[in-house]
């Protein structure tokens, strides 16, 4: 029997860590649902939802209530199994990429030193492509098993733009690779978070742009939610979904979006870097467990900014047509993504190598 | 050719800008719109807790009025039958007893009367049309009810607290309005 050298404290510690990132991106998930109907209520020169508890914050509640009271049908044609994978897969990857995000730098807890990030790997961006793809198949399934015609075109439909789009993203991200040299998100966010380091947004606004659009598409948000057209393309790939099923859909969206705006917020904006104040001298005069709260603070701001950009953006802008959606898609964002690369790789070539002409 | 009024656009249908192509700044003029409207004052009202003001002329609920000491003013003439354009209110008149003068101010009273809320149009003929001062509108309006019979008024629902035995509760009912008579 092989040993592994793995002391139950690190288990621990991981274990708590990754039960305390999931409930609070669910809690975030949760409240985004309200501060939606907020935002676009204020948008609308209404109130919002106000009635549930102060300022309507128990309205998630009874949402949740309400949609684990509904009655639960599963359609006799289609695929059982299937149909009940395709929420929940849609769920877990959702939730899969908070792994390799770094929330703090440290904390000190009984003399142990711990990370405030799950997995440290060092292809970190790598894994997030690769989970974000997977919650393709959380589409596909659900639209294949509910055997609707409707739910199988809507499904293909998601799933031919979350391809496009992840394209053009990951090219706008290369942009980005080539100046930090590191798949790993922590040494991403200390190059930015390093005296004299500028955030990635200043060398690289094109490439953001790029990123934030594509994460738009990613996300089914509007302007790009065409695989949820609710009032012009009968529903989507959840059309035969009822109950917390239906829930799980769309409360992944909101975990989705969440994970978006935190990944922006560490790849352009210096994750939990604090903005304006040198960490390290920082880190000296408060203690590390302090510095700690204030960057995670710090890094939820940033995200709860986006999020709110996500929304903004929602209640500005109508939905594309799906042959505009494909032009963007493949006619504009994948050229301005390779000419970005193409820029950014002359100027790291000149920087490293000198003029040479 | 010529105008009727000024007011027609010819569509404009010429080919986007390079500039236009970019739909970033319209993007972002249609962001500062919403922006804007997000700090803007909300004209909601929140319906329980606040109520709309009723203009001074409002014209709700029917009060079947009485006189300083209690009496009902009613002698069930019908003439507010008669003047209300949807035929909503019907009475049954009856004789004053011996012993009913502290009850009813005139020698004849209506013994039933009622009002269909759902016909009303709270018009205000019956008001004007009415010799005695014994009905008028008030400042509330019909509450919801589940049944249709719910919103038959009858004498125990329209009449106005005893101002003898329920000064306050009569106060409230007469409002605005009739104090300013």
């Amino acid at each position: 029997m092989i040993q592994l050298a793995i002391d139950l404290a690190f288990v621990l510690e991981k274990a708590i860590l990754i039960g305390g990132i999931i409930s609070v991106s669910l809690l975030v998930a949760m409240y985004s649902t309200w501060a939606e109907r907020k935002v676009a209520g204020f948008m609308q020169d209404r109130l919002g939802p106000n009635r549930a508890g102060p300022f309507g914050l128990f309205q998630p509640l009874a949402d949740g209530l309400k949609l684990f009271m509904k009655e639960e049908i599963i359609p006799n044609a289609s695929n059982k199994f299937l149909f009940i994978l395709g929420p929940g897969l849609a769920m877990m990857t959702a939730m899969m990429t908070s792994a390799v995000i770094p929330w703090g730098k440290q904390i000190e807890i009984f003399g142990r030193t711990v990370d405030l990030q799950i997995a440290d790997i060092n292809i970190g961006i790598l894994y997030i492509f690769a989970v974000l793809s997977m919650g393709v198949y959380g589409i596909m399934i659900g639209g294949w098993a509910s055997n609707n015609k409707f739910s199988l075109l809507a499904a293909l439909r998601g799933a031919s733009q979350m391809i496009s789009y992840e394209l053009a993203m990951g090219l706008s991200i290369i942009a980005l690779l080539m100046l930090t040299g590191s798949l790993s998100l922590k040494t991403i966010v200390e190059l930015q978070s390093a005296s004299g380091g500028w955030w990635n947004i200043a060398y690289q606004p094109l490439g953001f742009l790029i990123f934030i659009v594509c994460a738009f598409a990613e996300c089914n948000r509007t302007p790009f939610d065409l695989p949820e057209a609710e009032n012009e393309l009968n529903f989507g790939y959840h059309q035969e979904y009822s109950s917390m099923k239906l829930g799980f859909y769309l409360f992944a969206e909101y975990i989705n979006m969440f994970m978006s705006s935190v990944l922006m917020a560490t790849l352009y904006f210096g994750g939990y870097d604090i903005p304006f104040v040198n960490d390290a001298s920082l880190i000296e005069s408060m203690g590390m467990n302090l510095v700690a709260v204030l960057q995670g603070l710090s890094l939820f701001l940033k995200a709860a900014f986006f999020i709110f950009v996500f929304m903004w953006v929602r209640w500005t802008i109508p939905r594309f047509r799906y042959d505009q959606l494909m032009h963007l898609g493949w006619k504009v964002m994948i050229p301005l993504a390779l000419f970005n690369m193409l820029i950014t790789a002359i100027v790291v070539l000149i920087r490293e190598n000198g003029w040479p002409f | 050719m010529q105008m009727l009024t000024n007011r027609s656009k010819a569509v404009d249908r010429h080919p986007m800008t390079v500039w236009e192509k970019m739909y970033l700044p319209a993007i972002a003029k249609g962001m500062s719109i919403t922006l804007s409207h997000f700090f803007k004052k909300k004209p909601t009202i929140n319906f329980p807790e606040e109520t709309r003001p009723f203009s001074p002329v409002f014209r709700g609920l029917h009060i079947l009025n009485r006189d300083e000491e209690g009496r009902e003013n009613c002698t069930a003439c019908g003439l507010c039958a008669v003047a209300c354009p949807a035929e909503a209110i019907t009475m049954e008149a009856a004789e004053r007893k011996e012993g009913e003068e502290h009850l009813y101010r005139e020698e004849k009273y209506a013994a039933k009367y009622e009002i269909n809320m759902l016909r009303c149009i709270f018009c205000g003929l019956c008001e004007e049309a009415c010799p005695k001062d014994a009905i008028y509108l008030s400042e509330t309006f019909a509450p919801s009810n589940y049944k249709r019979e719910g919103f038959i008024y009858g004498k125990n629902d329209l009449l106005i607290p005893d101002p003898k035995k329920e000064p306050e509760l009569y106060q409230k009912a007469v409002g605005e309005r009739a104090r300013k008579k």
